[in-house]
């Protein structure tokens, strides 16, 4: 009907047109003449569009004075939604699984609902290049250092819970994939004795690990080639490996439904006050005091100064920017202020193999004295492979590129040298990632550094930190919140250590 | 006075007006809606307090299951570990039977139990059937004394997952028969820790 009306107003508006085609119009007839009606159609339907135009004129006109008002929270600038809030009490640079964890934790132990304001600022929403994501994700209790060996046992314990700490109302249980297949380790006769040791530290302290001679390792483990091997050490009991991507978001859920804020941008400047102070030597020390963080956006040239009371620096591999930006490690020659924060991020590969023939579905993480270690990956003969490279050897961490030479080189020849099942092998992929490596001696610096009142530190845990991680997170917020660690003393850790240049090494068979 | 009629008589009228109003506005069948309405629509608009009350919830429920799986320590103290572990099984509905021994001692289906199993000092547990009761990884402190265990049933226990499965190594020596079927949160990763039983 409308469509007739509207073919009658075509025919009346425009003759000249119609003339013309008339020549056309019988060859083209179906198709031109409904091109005709909607191009030119100025009928009933532009009256009905006038009024419901009016409508929303209208109601835009209410709006606008309703904003006009006092009160409305209408603004002329467009303030960008991303933008942390412009004051909060703890800022935690780094949203990987420690700072996430060190989130939860402070909102679970705030004594008072809402009472601490908790912003977490990632640099790369796409985590592309974090550590916590590119981990191999194992945990073990298997250490020489108590501090480590309790630090795994109350990570094993929280992520048996999970479901009571991290589980939230109305969404899906947590499930962390964990496969309870154990750590071995492999010892020579040299080494051996080390181990011995460390299996008594870790009895001591409640882990559950059995030492195996040869003999008894060919009767579990029937694929392993036991010839230089003088002992190993097998984990019972928590451990095994996990998915880190689905720790990472437990936490990141369960904070953020706390209350903690979540913030994507750089942290490109610190405003701080020093207060030079005179120790007893007669040195001058400068001690920085926070006051606010600047936040940059990513990719743009906006940023957001954000007030604080505390920074935690939780940034991983790439900690160390953050200091320098607050002077550390550039003071005068032999005082405090010259020591740098020893964290640098080292690249370290990870291989995918595929092998029809291996170890099968009970193989555990097997880590050998030559520093190579494999494990098992899925259910379909994959086998995830690496090794540490010697210190003169490491990589250029520029960039993320796996170097493939370094499996055939260094990896594959002790690989099957253990497991002669891997000697007929196919690689199917690789990635690479940073270790935030501490390069005094490899352990976590967790604690505040003397010359930056408030800002806590909770990184360099060089490769363990995932495995750590909530310990960690739970030690940190003590520190915060309580003052002190309470349930596990991590002094050890601390910054005594490093600025005394006494490292706390590990003592491992690798 | 005549003003002041004249205010009062249209106050009446419109309080007649909003009354008729109101009653048209809500549902014509009747004036008011029935209880159940009024209380959701009053929860509907209260509702961080259900979100609260559910959590609660949740929280006893998971607390009710941890109370149960206590360790019993008491009973430890006063019969020895065996009668203990014995103890633990028959509050958890479950049934276990003495080496040495051929009739088992279980809970009825109201949870009373004969306490006739006092009388056996020092005898270890050689089978255990805990299936369909709510036995979790802490539940398990009261039975790792148990080094004759020669049989466990764990069949269709809803908290029994990997982890548990990880501390069975304890077992490692003297377990001879496993039932694990239809455990709802066992997965892979759990079965590879069976590795450890011979």
């Amino acid at each position: 009907m409308s469509a007739w009306r509207r073919l009658h107003v075509v025919v009346w508006k425009a003759p000249g047109l119609l003339a013309s085609r008339r020549v056309t119009e019988q060859l083209t007839w179906p198709r031109g003449h409904l091109a005709l009606c909607q191009s030119l159609s100025t009928g009933r339907p532009l009256r009905n569009d006038f009024i419901k135009d009016l409508e929303a004129q209208l109601a835009a006109m209410r709006k606008k004075a309703a904003d006009a008002l006092p009160g409305s929270s209408w603004s002329p600038f467009e303030i960008n939604p991303n933008l942390p809030p412009e004051r909060a009490d703890i800022v935690i640079v780094g949203g990987g699984v420690i700072g996430w964890s060190i989130a939860y934790w402070l909102k679970e132990k705030e004594r008072v609902p809402k009472g601490v304001k908790v912003i977490v600022v990632e640099k790369d929403p796409t985590y592309s290049k974090a550590s916590t994501v590119l981990s191999v994700g194992g945990i073990r209790q298997q250490f020489s250092l108590p501090e480590n060996i309790q630090l795994s046992l109350a990570s094993a314990q929280f992520m048996r819970n999970i479901n009571v700490h991290l589980g939230v109302l109305n969404e899906d249980p947590v499930d962390l994939q964990f496969n309870h297949s154990g750590y071995l380790f492999l010892a020579s006769e040299d080494v051996a004795h080390i181990m011995e040791e460390n299996y008594k530290t870790q009895s001591s302290l409640g882990a559950k690990v059995s030492l195996l001679s040869p003999a008894q390792l060919k009767e579990k483990f029937p694929w392993v080639n036991t010839d230089d091997v003088a002992l190993a050490s097998y984990g019972l009991e928590n451990e095994g490996w996990f998915d880190p991507w689905t720790l990472l978001n437990a936490f990141k859920r369960k904070a953020i439904s706390m209350g903690v804020i979540q913030c994507f941008g750089e942290v490109t400047d610190f405003k701080y006050t020093v207060n030079v102070l005179k120790s007893p030597d007669g040195e001058f020390l400068g001690c920085r005091r926070i006051k606010s963080v600047k936040v940059q956006m990513p990719n743009s040239l906006e940023y957001q100064p954000v007030q604080c009371a505390i920074v935690v620096n939780a940034a991983g591999a790439f900690s160390a920017k953050l200091t320098e930006m607050l002077g550390i490690g550039s003071g005068p020659k032999g005082s405090i202020s010259d020591i740098p924060l020893p964290v640098e991020p080292r690249k370290r590969f990870v291989y995918v193999v595929h092998c029809p023939d291996g170890p099968g579905l009970d193989s555990p993480m097997l880590i050998d004295y030559s520093g190579i270690y494999f494990r098992r990956e899925g259910l379909g003969g994959n086998y995830i492979a690496g090794a540490s490279p010697v210190e003169a050897e490491e990589p250029d961490t520029s960039n993320l590129e796996v170097d493939h030479q370094f499996f055939e080189d260094k990896v594959w020849p002790s690989l099957a040298h253990r497991v002669p099942a891997f000697e007929n092998l196919k690689v199917t992929g690789a990635w690479a990632g940073y270790y935030d490596y501490n390069t005094l001696d490899q352990n976590g610096i967790i604690g505040v550094h003397p010359l930056i009142t408030n800002m806590y530190f909770a990184t360099g845990f060089s490769g363990h930190g995932l495995q750590h991680s909530p310990a960690v997170g739970r030690a940190v917020a003590e520190l915060i919140l309580d003052g002190n660690f309470t349930t596990l003393d991590l002094q050890e850790f601390g910054f005594t250590r490093i600025l005394d240049k006494e490292p706390m090494l590990e003592r491992n068979i690798v | 006075m005549a003003a002041l009629f004249s205010s009062l008589h249209r106050c009446c009228q419109r309080l007649a007006l909003l009354r008729v109003a109101r009653q048209l506005s809500s549902s014509s069948s009747v004036s008011r809606p029935p209880l159940h309405r009024r209380l959701l629509r009053f929860l509907t608009q209260r509702f961080y307090d259900v979100e609260e009350l559910l959590e609660w919830s949740v929280r006893m429920k998971k607390e009710g299951i941890q109370k149960k799986n206590a360790y019993y320590g008491f009973t430890e103290q006063f019969y020895g570990s065996d009668i203990a572990a014995g103890h633990f099984v028959l509050n958890m509905r479950g049934g276990f039977r003495y080496t040495g021994q051929t009739d088992w001692f279980r809970a009825n289906q109201r949870g009373k139990f004969n306490w006739d199993f006092l009388t056996y000092k020092d005898t270890p547990l050689e089978e255990v059937d805990m299936s369909y009761t709510v036995i979790n990884y802490r539940g398990l402190d009261n039975l790792v004394g148990q080094q004759s265990l020669k049989t466990l049933s764990l069949r269709g226990c809803p908290e029994v997952d990997d982890w548990f499965l990880g501390r069975l190594h304890v077992f490692q020596n003297c377990l001879e028969e496993l039932d694990i079927s239809h455990c709802p949160q066992i997965t892979t990763g759990g079965l590879a820790a069976l590795r450890n039983l011979k």
